[in-house]
């Protein structure tokens, strides 16, 4: 019995938070991919059971529409925009965008996108669906942001199981973004990525951080990485905003992914990790983890209390981290500082090394089952992220030219990303784009 | 003949509506300590010289319940919730005599913790030691399984006088509203009850053995017997009136703003070809969110009384009223003692109105004429600006699906319909300035009482089907059954149909009044490990809020 009458009753914010909330309850990937109608359903039932939009200081927002120019500052859609996506990208990218402009806006001090569907692992290229993703729906928000709010440097903190490769790809070059990614270890989950080696490219050398955890990793050992790698690795990088790419598919209950994270876990991150903005990306335990994780998540944003919030099932025995992947877990984290430690030693040698950096990569598309080949050289440079050039073909027969110059672009990197665009060999390319972040414009050569 | 009578906060105005269209209108005033006394005046004077058999329904509305809960002179009442997991429900404290008890229900229905027997045993010799004789029994996800409530209701029932259960209250999803929403009927029941008990009784010794219906806040009304099942769902009932007044008046085929320009605020609310908006979720009042529906409406703080002040050469109206009028007897100026400046409306002190716009003019630095011209012309451009706001809330509100998203109409009023005392001198400007058309609602000091006389019964029903669990559920109606896969989202609305019907009936709904529609139909199918193993249904049905069947034969007749 609970008799409290003196207890402070008022619930409201601390900080002001908005929501975007957008299930696309008539969209799904096929009938039953676990990318459906009904994957957000119990969260709505839950979110709206518990009077989270009553809350004094929460205030839901309707997402706006993403624009075909706000995937192009992101993208090379393969053919175009409009093939790769569907309405439900633009809204879930819109969404995205909404609640990143009422963060810059002052109306609100932090907000969270619970929009599908997800977006991390879609890439610079895009020829179609990766890992349930077409467009990344982060990267869109917040080079919009960037352009229009005059944004520059941007954390990035992604949560979710699966490495976000999309990301990592999108922002490989660009000193200006830090993307950490916090996930299950790359041998034994799709994508197989996200190793701690995985730094960036010449021009961007440790702005890129993987901390790959070992399968089973309990609430224990993620808020160790983020108290010890995570946190001091942001303090060092002085970010403008943090975004949290906020994935629930760690969850003890998740039907796709072996860790053992639990809501009351998940709130106790966003608790300490204080991103600005947060993004729903995967979590498909339905009715087991993300009715309540996002509970959690909202009253952890909100700075309300959530010590009550936990799932019907939760069991803190059953989820006790063997003491192996304890150690697992400290030996990785200490990798990661050491190699954050080093990076600017590591940049300042490979701007010396050579002045063009080659990739070659075989990205696999398994949502839509294409091959993409690429082949990236992007302009070594210590003045700016490097003007970028991909050729890609794909199982489907298309070869595009992809040439890049980034936000900041020196005048030298403008100059050679402006002539491969205009001496490519039209003959060679189905199409070949410019994608110019000065301008602020994507063209595509006749 | 129909006697519609809604009570406002200085008058109550009744109506008498027969063949010849509006037969009687008689304001009487409001005694706010005896609002039964006001009530039956207001009946006496109506029907004095009427045969009580020509009568065929009295509906009325009261500020009896709203009066309550915003003076917070309420009774005790016993509070028994059972959350789970989640927000502390100590966050969602109604009143003093509040307790969380252990039990919890997950969002499919399932029962994840028991109640403890006991436990609610023990809180119940509590209020029975504080002479508590109303409680209310709330569990979270009720409306999807009300089985711990019921439980809970079993212990309880023979030692209370009366028993509230969230989940008969409202099928909405929203546990904290659902507890406000439960102790509010619960709270003013008692005080419903006697009052109309007194009503009843009166009107049966004068004759009138009729069907005595009572207005909600959705703008539909219900028998007196529902009322005292949901006596919460009359607050607020005084907004919702005159929007029923203006629904008659209102275009078919298009929406309207109703503007009802009273003594201290404006209140405003939509009407899409004839039928007005309800508010997504449910009322606001004295600091209680509730699921008790109402008409989406929005009030500002400017009506013909407002006092009027000027600082640092600002015009400021409102949001107060500090009395009348200075040309009847008040010490501020008000935008009615700007009309009589201006010549536009007579009566009352003019010159003491003059003196109370020469102290306006002289700190706006402006002719007295100016002055009022201005007052007026602020006000009105307030009023728009709300109304602008009401039409963005409404137009910006968030929905959850692709189509729409796409396909969502927005609501674009092009008429206003203007109704309260200030309203032909408000009318007009308010035309000149939106450039959308204005127009008076006929015999506007009285429409509220035509709303409420003209109402027809409203409620809604809210279904819910897991085929997966085998089950449907309609708790708000004691419904539940078991389905087979094969059920169909057909089958859930036929359901959700039939006992809309007989729930309308039993509030009071002629035959003739079910128009009935489909709110919500929503389909998923459940997939467990790339299989589909079930679906999960959702319907929600609602007699449609507007006037009865027949209320063009007394509208057409009064203009």
């Amino acid at each position: 019995m609970a008799m409290s009458a003196e207890k402070d009753l008022m619930l409201k914010a601390k900080h002001k938070t908005g929501l975007v909330f957008f299930p696309a309850f008539d969209w799904a990937i096929s009938p039953t991919h676990p990318e459906r109608e009904e994957r957000l359903l119990y969260t709505q039932d839950q979110v709206l059971e518990e009077g989270l939009f009553d809350i004094d200081g929460i205030l839901e927002f309707k997402p706006d529409l993403a624009t075909v120019k706000d995937i192009q500052r992101v993208h090379f859609c393969v053919p175009d925009v409009w093939r790769v996506t569907t309405e439900s990208h633009f809204i879930s990218a819109g969404g995205a965008k909404t609640i990143g402009m009422a963060v810059l806006d002052k109306a609100v001090d932090k907000g969270f996108a619970l929009v599908r569907p997800p977006g991390h692992h879609a890439m610079r290229v895009v020829h179609g669906a990766r890992g349930f993703c077409n467009i990344n729906i982060e990267a869109v928000m917040i080079e919009y942001l960037r352009r229009a709010y005059r944004v520059d440097r941007v954390a990035i903190v992604d949560t979710d199981c699966h490495h976000g490769d999309g990301t990592q790809d999108i922002y490989w070059h660009d000193p200006d973004t830090l993307f950490i990614s916090i996930h299950q270890d790359g041998r034994t989950l799709y994508p197989g990525s996200g190793f701690t080696n995985e730094q960036g490219g010449p021009n961007a050398l440790g702005t890129t951080v993987n901390i790959p955890l070992p399968p089973h990793t309990s609430a224990e050992g993620i808020l160790y990485a983020l108290k010890n790698a995570v946190l001091p690795i942001l303090a060092d990088f002085k970010p403008q905003i943090i975004i949290n790419s906020a994935g629930q598919d760690n969850h003890y209950s998740d039907p796709i992914t072996n860790m053992n994270f639990c809501a009351q876990g998940y709130a106790a991150l966003t608790s300490l990790l204080q991103p600005d903005i947060a993004v729903l990306e995967g979590g498909y335990a339905i009715e087991g983890a993300l009715p309540y994780v996002n509970v959690g998540i909202i009253l952890a944003m909100a700075g309300i209390d959530y010590s009550k919030v936990r799932e019907p099932d939760y069991d803190p025995q059953r989820l006790r981290q063997r003491s192996e992947v304890t150690r697992r877990i400290e030996t990785v984290c200490e990798t990661v500082r050491g190699l954050w430690d080093q990076r600017e030693a590591k940049r300042l040698q490979a701007l010396n090394e050579k002045t063009l950096d080659h990739r070659h990569r075989n990205i696999f598309y398994d949502t839509d089952m294409i091959h993409e080949s690429q082949k990236e050289i992007v302009r070594v440079c210590g003045d700016c992220a490097g003007a970028l050039r991909i050729d890609s073909s794909s199982s489907r027969g298309i070869r595009i030219l992809a040439v890049h110059i980034p936000r900041k672009a020196c005048a030298v990197c403008r100059e050679a990303a402006s002539q491969w665009y205009a001496s490519a060999d039209r003959g060679e390319f189905d199409h070949i784009f410019l994608q110019d972040r000065i301008r602020d414009v994507y063209e595509e050569r006749k | 003949m129909i006697i519609g009578l809604d009570v406002g906060g200085t008058h109550a105005d009744v109506v008498l509506l027969g063949d010849s269209g509006l037969v009687r209108e008689i304001k009487v005033p409001t005694d706010q300590e005896n609002l039964f006394k006001t009530v039956l005046a207001g009946l006496e004077a109506i029907i004095a010289g009427i045969d009580p058999h020509q009568i065929r329904r009295i509906v009325l509305s009261t500020t009896l319940t709203t009066n309550a809960i915003a003076q917070k002179k309420l009774p005790p009442v016993g509070m028994i919730v059972s959350s789970g997991p989640g927000v502390d429900p100590d966050f969602y404290r109604t009143n003093l005599h509040y307790y969380a008890v252990a039990g919890s229900i997950d969002h499919r229905g399932r029962e994840v913790a028991p109640i403890s027997e006991n436990e609610v045993q023990k809180v119940a010799d509590g209020f029975k030691t504080e002479g508590i004789r109303n409680v209310g029994i709330v569990g979270k996800f009720s409306v999807r399984n009300p089985r711990h409530e019921i439980q809970i209701h079993r212990i309880l029932k023979d030692h209370f006088e009366r028993l509230f259960m969230g989940h008969q209250v409202s099928g909405n999803l929203n546990f904290s509203r659902r507890v406000a929403t439960t102790y509010l009927n619960a709270a003013v029941y008692p005080i419903h009850r006697s009052f109309f008990d007194a009503v009843n009784k009166s009107l049966f010794q004068k004759g009138l053995d009729v069907p005595l219906y009572i207005l909600k806040a959705d703008g539909g009304t219900m028998n007196l017997e529902a009322s005292m099942e949901f006596p919460g769902q009359t607050i607020l009932s005084g907004p919702a009136a005159s929007v029923m007044g203006a629904v008659g008046f209102a275009p078919i085929d298009t929406d309207a703003m109703v503007m009802d320009i009273g003594g201290t605020t404006t209140d405003m609310a939509i009407i899409r070809n004839r039928i007005p908006l309800l508010h997504p979720i449910g009322v606001r009042l004295g600091g209680f969110r509730t699921l008790i529906r109402s008409l989406e409406t929005r009030s500002i703080g400017i009506g013909g009384d407002s006092s009027v002040t000027v600082s640092d050469g600002e015009l400021i109206i409102g949001p107060e009223r500090e009395g009348p009028a200075m040309a009847f007897g008040g010490s501020k100026p008000t935008p009615t003692d700007a009309l009589l400046v201006l010549g536009e409306m007579t009566g009352g002190d003019r010159e003491a109105a003059f003196r109370g716009m020469t102290a306006v003019a002289q700190d706006l630095g402006l002719s007295v004429e100016d002055a009022a011209r201005r007052v007026i012309d602020h006000a009105c451009h307030r009023i728009l600006s709300e109304a602008r706001e009401l039409i963005d809330r409404i137009n910006n509100r968030p929905v959850y699906t692709v189509q729409d998203l796409q396909q969502g109409d927005k609501v674009n009023p092009k008429v206003f319909l203007i109704l309260g005392g200030p309203a032909p001198y408000f009318a007009r400007r308010i035309e000149s300035f939106s450039g959308c058309r204005a127009q008076l609602v006929p015999r506007w000091q009285v429409a509220n009482a035509v709303g409420a006389a003209l109402a027809r019964t409203t409620c809604e029903v809210m279904v819910f089907a897991d085929t997966q669990l085998g089950v449907i559920r309609a708790p708000e109606e004691n419904y539940s059954e078991m389905v087979d896969q094969d059920f169909s989202g057909h089958d859930a609305i036929d359901l959700a149909y039939r006992l809309l019907k007989v729930k309308a009936l039993q509030m009071g709904a002629p035959d003739e009044d079910l128009e009935m529609e489909v709110l919500e139909d929503l389909q998923f199918n459940m997939v467990r490990g790339f299989l589909t193993t079930g679906k999960n249904l959702r319907v929600k049905v609602q007699i449609k809020p507007g006037l009865i069947s027949d209320y063009e034969r007394w509208t057409a007749q009064i203009s």
